[in-house]
């Protein structure tokens, strides 16, 4: 049975219905991040004066990454243009720009990631907190050391912007004056919760079209030697998917990397 | 997407080009607000997202060709607006919804 309006617009509606239905789910997506960006806002404003964290992710990172995302969405709408204009040499060429972005998007928020989880907040028996990269942290070994420094109130770590010239060095901290010690995942305190849910989802769907763009360079371009046009389709609807991905990041950065 | 426009490819390099560097200097922007000294935090969250909103509308008009799309699309655009806005609208409500008798600590 042959599926309608897969190539041609509908009568009613004027456009093909795939089209439509990517419409629908990025209707459906807005209300997913919209009730996550609620959150933050909710949280964000309730949160004690001074006691939430500024300062803490990396701008220059934050904004290479908001200009790849951007780029990536450009090639994407260059490979639908190659498309519309059958020269399917450069919808290859910039689909695989798209992919290599989206590739380099990941690895530099793998790395900032990575960067999260080896920094520690460590408690000590007499009050003091250490904070830094964990840079020895052997179970054998009766001490761990860090690259960081130390502080007396654990308030002297929210707002980083503020402290100019933050003098760090190795710190070597035996592990019988520990009492507690954290790295900076998820459960750390409320706003890296946010920023892992986050920025988390939104690599899940950077993962997700990657895969999709993927499957239309690789495999999938089988359809282009029998119905261009379709193809062409699919392309646009997967570009679709894209620039909305490149739209949540431009509010993320702002949000959690500015504010 | 549509059908009806131009599918030179030119003409798209070049609107592309455009797009791009509304975004870089957007971005740019942003950054450069959060650091500098201007007004309370009220007034640097405000023009952080007053241009985070310009790069939006540039990549969805542009990119996504929303300035010039079928009334369908719009349509359906309008009613996610309008549960967008409550959702925000119900969380501020919320915000000062408190019980009689609340503390603040």
């Amino acid at each position: 049975m042959e599926i309608p309006y897969v190539v041609q617009p509908r009568p009613d509606t004027g456009i093909y219905n795939a089209k439509v239905g990517i419409w629908l789910f990025l209707a459906s997506e807005v209300m997913l991040f919209g009730a996550l960006f609620s959150a933050y806002v909710l949280l964000r404003v309730g949160a004690v004066p001074g006691e939430w964290p500024h300062g803490w992710l990396n701008v220059t990172l934050g904004t290479i990454n908001t200009l790849v995302l951007a780029l990536s969405a450009i090639t994407t709408l260059l490979a639908w243009v190659a498309c519309k204009t059958r020269q399917f040499a450069k919808f290859k060429f910039f689909h695989a720009c798209t992919l290599l972005l989206a590739l380099t998007f990941l690895c530099i928020k793998g790395y900032e990631y990575h960067d999260k989880w080896i920094h520690y907040e460590i408690q000590l028996i007499d009050g003091r907190i250490a904070d830094g990269h964990m840079r020895e942290n052997n179970p054998k070994a009766d001490y761990v050391v860090i690259e960081g420094r130390y502080v007396t109130d654990e308030k002297d770590l929210y707002d980083l912007r503020a402290q100019k010239d933050l003098k760090t060095g190795e710190i070597k901290i035996p592990r019988s004056l520990i009492k507690e010690m954290e790295n900076y995942g998820p459960w750390h305190n409320t706003y890296l919760a946010l920023y892992f849910t986050l920025t988390g989802l939104h690599a899940l769907h950077i993962l997700g079209g990657s895969i999709v763009i993927g499957y239309l360079w690789g495999p999938g371009r089988r359809l282009w030697k029998t119905d261009p046009e379709h193809f062409t389709n699919r392309v646009e609807v997967s570009g679709l998917f894209w620039h909305f991905v490149d739209l949540v990041w431009i509010f993320l950065f702002p949000v959690l990397y500015l504010m | 997407m549509s059908e009806s426009h131009s599918t030179d490819f030119k003409s798209y390099v070049r609107r592309c080009a455009y797009v791009f560097a509304a975004v870089l200097a957007g971005t740019l922007a942003m950054v450069a607000a959060s650091f500098a000294p201007i007004g309370g935090w009220p007034v640097k969250v405000a023009v952080i997202l007053a241009v985070a909103s310009f790069n939006a509308f540039v990549v969805a008009g542009f990119l996504m060709h929303l300035i010039s799309e079928k009334k369908m699309i719009y349509t359906l655009l309008g009613f996610t607006v309008f549960f967008f806005a409550g959702l925000m609208g119900l969380t501020i409500y919320a915000m000062h919804d408190m019980p009689a008798g609340t503390t603040f600590h």
